[in-house]
Order: C-alpha cells, then structure tokens, then sequence
C-alpha cells in the first residue's frame, strides 16, 4: 500500500508540471500584447514597457517559467488587474471555502439520493419502480443543470417563495444550488450502482448465500452491496472534481460569490492573473482529488482481496 | 448480394456474400431494443428539422420585433416570443444547426486526434506511451468546462473557437479508450503472424488494428455529442460561446434567464430542446454499446 502510494504521488509530479505549462502557456497565447492589456486602453507605449518590464515579460520564456512556478510555490499567483489584490488572498478569503461547500454538499446529495436509487432499481430489476428510476436518472443526466437551476428557481422561489432566488449564507440558500450540482451526479451513481449491484446478485457466492437461507436483506447490504460499491467508490471522486466544474455555472445561476464565478468575471474583465490562478487551483485540487479516490479505491479493493 | 468467384475449371460462379455473423449479431441486437431506437428517431428528427429550418421556421429567427415582445404561445408564434420579439419556435428550429454542428464536429475532431494518439500510444508503447499519455493526464487535469473556458478565453468567442474547445476535452477521453483497445487486439496471434509476413506499422494499424477498435469508438463518439452540446451550451449560457444574435440555445436560456418569473416560456422550450436531444443521443449511445458489448447489463 505505501509502495502504491509513494508511486502515485510521483505520477502526479509530471502531471503537475504539465498543468503548470499548459496554465502558463495559455496566457502567452492570447492574441495581442499582453502587457498593453493589462496596462490598459489608455497607457502610452512607456507604461506598456514599464507594466512589460515589471511582469517580467522581456525575459525568455523559459525562466518566466520557472519565476512562475517559484512563486506558485511560495503562494503569490501575481495581483488581481481587476481588484488590486494578491490572486491568492482573493481566491481563498471565502471564494474557494464557498465553492468547496457547494461541491461537498453537492456530492453528498449525488451519493446519498445515487445510491438509495441504484440500489432499489437493482433490487426491483424490470418493475415499474426500476424503470421510473432509470428513466429519471437518465433525464437526469441529459438535463443540463443550468436549466435545472432556472427552473427549481422558477417553482420554489418564484412561485411558491420557500426559498431563496440567490446569494449564499444560510442553509436555506444552499438547497437549490445543491439540487442543481448533485442532480447529474446522482443520475450516474444510480446507473453505476444498479449496474454493479446486478453484477455481483448474479455471482456464485451470492446464490451459494441464498441457498444457505440468508435473508434476503443480509444478502444485498452485508453480502452484495459491499463489492458492488468498488466501481461506485471511483465514480463518486470523479464526480467531486466535475462538480468543481459544474459549480462554475450553478454559482452564475443562482449569483454565488465563489470561484466559478471568479473564474467568469475574471475572464470577462481580461483579468489574466486572476485567470490564471484561478485555473491552477481548480486543476491542483482536481489532481489531488483524483489522488486520493485512486488510494481509497486501493484501499478497499484490497481490504476485499484480503476478505 | 452476390460476387463473381472463380473456379479451378476457369468458370465464373455467382457466389452469395454474407455479412459477418457478428454485424448480424449487433443489428438483430439493436433493432430489438426500443429505447435505442426511440433515441434515433429523436435525434433523426433533430437532424431534419435543422436541415429543414429555413423551410419549416414560420418566422425570421433574428428579425426583432418589440411590439411583439414577450408573447406568451399563440397560434400566430407556437412557442411565443423573447425579449426583442423574435420567434423563439424558429429560433429553436435555427439553433438546432448550431448545437448539431458543434457536437458532432467536435466529437469529430477530438476522436480523429484522440484515435491517432490512442493508436500510436497503445502500438509503439515505452517512452512513446508514457508521453502520450501524460499528455492526456494533464488535459484530464482539469474539469471539463474549466478547460474549455480556458481556451475560449484564449481564442475568443465564436463557433469555431467552441468546437475547438470542447474538442479538446475529447481527445484524452478517445485516446485512453483506442489505447486500450489497441493494446488488446495487439496481442492477438494473427498480428504477429501479419507483422511476420512483412507488413509495415501503416498497414497493420489501418488495416487489422483500426476495423477491429472501431465499436467502442462508435459507442463513445455518440455518447460524447451528447456531453459536448450540453457543454457548448453551458459557454454560450455563460456568455463565452456563439456570440448573440446566433439562436443558441444555451444563449437563449441566458437572456431568458431575466424574465422568469413572468415570461417562463423563455427558459423552458430551449431547455426541453437540450433535453430532447441530448436524451437521443444518450439512448442510442446505451443502445449501440448494449448491442456491441455482451456482457453490459440491462
């Protein structure tokens, strides 16, 4: 398991480098003169050479490079051209608290209405139920979750008003956004574990458990529901990091302050520092993230070899 | 369907050709399950009414309109109209082109990429495998729409620009599914014995390897247009994508977005449109990969 361990974490070294290329590359790919946008409309061409000189862009790109990673690794991302704040202070002040709640309680949504579904439908495979389930997941999963959120707007604060339109704070406000982020997950974790479930009710060891006179309920949560879980276990960490990306819209939606949102107003404003930092945080915790879902995917796949 | 097949004696036989029994297989297979079937005729009838929109639309889709602004259905515009009084029915219908168009070229230029990097990784494997797939590592490093904002916001704004970004997110996807495929019929016996005879890397990838990968290409590529018009959407919802007055669907919601709570019909028929089409795709996507592979539950 260490051994495991250890190799993963130095396959994420060379990824890491890539993300912080591709990140830094992206910004030198922008048509146009970096240093005059970010100087702005109205500079004279010797505040450009001046914004050119202190952001260090007549150096050759590779030890921009490195300066940019050295400093990555020290906490300073630059300075907001928008705010004037360090990037790093305006990402995490509240913004990426904010969003980390919302992909939380999102995922948390996605497993817990995910796998009670998955597990009835498996349970009840071709009945009525089993087939409302999975015509639901799968609109679940078609839906785009933008409309979702336009529409639980529409009837729960609109029309019946027991909810909040927008904004973020109390629990109140927290529902619909989480409604809206943990829809499409649970739709997948409903197929997966109905798919998983009905792989392993099919197994020999569950008909040799039948046949001892288990009860049907110890079968399926003690016997069945366990292994099945492997795959299910993958799918729920992947969902964390694309909920990451799904809260880019629901914070648009329904106007919560948190790094999505950040991440639109920056790129609107041609705020590329902010962009830029923005970016590499999200896709260093969709690393890190993805990390650990393959070391507790390890985990219990093993502690079920050993079992 | 019959060739001509010559015999020891010098005569010409008429000889009846048979598909191969496992394309027999896949077609009974798919033909028996409804809900794929139901997902064709869906986005078949997507595809004729985007072909046909010029056509079919009772109303120009960019012609403003304000004395007729935020018409409720009537007979005279079926699905009423928007802010600027234009005919959200012939703005859907017109919308249609450029959902279809960006989810499947997309889906078309990422798997082309995504199938090449997969084929040369999964062949030529060593240091030739390890680059590609870092490669993929890093662009499946960050969430899917992250990265397509973050190359939008590089090239700007415009159809081509999304097709290109959401095509991005394709290519690691297609190019882990061909390496693995790749890898699997590499090993087959009839591939060294190809390989033996003399023939080169081209021929063999082309000719043996590629035909023997292509059913869960097809499954993906289908499943994938679903997820790319669902994203394409979204960067026009958030004001990166098909720049206005395009009738983008994800544009629609997003400036219908304003006037919810008195005229809903904005938000709701472009919406029920993603959802319809998307739910095509998604049901043939189930279906092919039901037909093609036999051990997938139902």
């Amino acid at each position: 398991m260490l051994i495991y361990t250890v190799r993963r974490l130095l396959q994420i070294i060379p990824v890491m480098i890539g993300v912080t290329l591709a990140v830094f590359l992206m910004m030198h790919l922008i048509p146009g003169d970096p240093a005059r946008i970010m100087a702005g409309e109205g500079a004279d061409p010797a505040q450009v050479e001046q914004m050119r000189e202190n952001l260090g862009l007549n150096d050759p790109l590779y030890e921009q490079y490195f300066r940019y990673v050295g400093n990555a690794i020290q906490g300073d991302l630059g300075t907001s051209i928008r705010t004037n704040r360090d990037v790093v202070s305006e990402i995490f002040d509240q913004r990426f608290g904010i969003t980390v709640q919302l992909a939380l309680i999102g995922t948390a949504l996605s497993v817990l209405f995910g796998l009670v579904a998955g597990i009835i439908s498996a349970t009840r495979k071709y009945s009525f139920i089993d087939v409302s389930v999975m015509v639901a997941a799968l609109f679940g999963l078609s839906m785009p979750n933008f409309w979702l959120g336009i529409l639980l707007i529409y009837f729960f604060a609109v029309n019946l008003g027991v909810l909040p339109v927008a904004g973020w704070g109390t629990w109140q406000h927290m529902i619909l956004p989480a409604i809206t982020l943990g829809t499409g997950g649970a739709a997948i974790i409903a197929r997966m574990t109905r798919s998983s479930m009905l792989e392993v009710i099919n197994q020999d060891y569950i008909r040799t458990a039948y046949a001892k006179g288990v009860s049907d309920k110890l079968v399926i949560y003690k016997h069945a529901l366990r292994n099945a879980l492997i795959p299910v276990v993958t799918v729920v960490g992947l969902q964390f990091g694309g909920l990451l990306g799904g809260a880019i819209v629901t914070e648009t939606v329904f106007a919560i302050n948190g790094l999505g949102r950040l991440i639109i107003d920056s790129i609107r404003a041609h705020d590329f520092p902010m962009v830029q930092g923005t970016i590499l945080v999200c896709a260093v915790l969709f690393v890190m993230v993805n990390f650990l879902v393959d070391i507790t995917y390890r985990l219990i796949n093993k502690r079920v070899d050993l079992n | 369907m019959s060739s001509p097949q010559l015999q020891p004696n010098g005569a010409f036989v008429e000889v009846e050709k048979t598909r191969p029994a496992r394309w027999s297989a896949f077609y009974k297979k798919l033909a028996k399950n409804k809900a794929a079937i139901a997902g064709a005729i869906i986005v078949f009838v997507f595809i004729i009414l985007a072909i046909f929109a010029p056509l079919i639309a009772p109303h120009d889709p960019n012609l403003p309109n304000i004395k007729n602004k935020l018409l409720t259905p009537s007979s005279e515009h079926w699905l009423g109209t928007d802010d600027l009084g234009r005919d959200i029915l012939s703005r859907i219908l017109y919308g249609a082109r450029i959902s279809l168009i960006v989810g499947i070229l997309s889906t078309i230029l990422g798997a082309i990429v995504g199938i090449i990097l997969g084929v040369v990784s999964g062949y030529y494997g060593r240091w030739v495998d390890s680059l590609i797939m870092r490669i993929c590592d890093v662009l499946l490093a960050f969430p899917g729409i992250l990265l397509a904002l973050a190359i939008v916001s590089v090239l700007g704004s415009s159809t081509t620009n999304v097709i290109i970004a959401v095509a991005f997110f394709a290519v690691p996807t297609f190019a882990r599914i061909v390496r693995g495929s790749t890898l699997t019929v590499k090993k087959l016996e009839y591939i060294d014995a190809i390989k033996a005879m003399g023939a080169t890397d081209f021929r063999i990838i082309f000719k043996h390897i590629l035909p023997n990968i292509l059913s869960p290409i097809i499954v993906q590529a289908t499943l994938y247009i679903a997820s790319a018009i669902i994203t394409a959407s979204a960067l026009s919802f958030l004001g990166m994508g098909t720049p206005p007055p395009a009738p983008e669907w994800g544009t629609m919601l997003s400036e219908g977005r304003s006037y919810v709570s008195y005229a809903p019909h904005l938000t709701l028929f472009p919406g029920i449109a993603i959802l319809l089409v998307v739910v095509g795709f998604n049901l043939f996507g189930d279906g092919l990969r039901d037909a093609l592979d036999p051990k997938s539950n139902k």
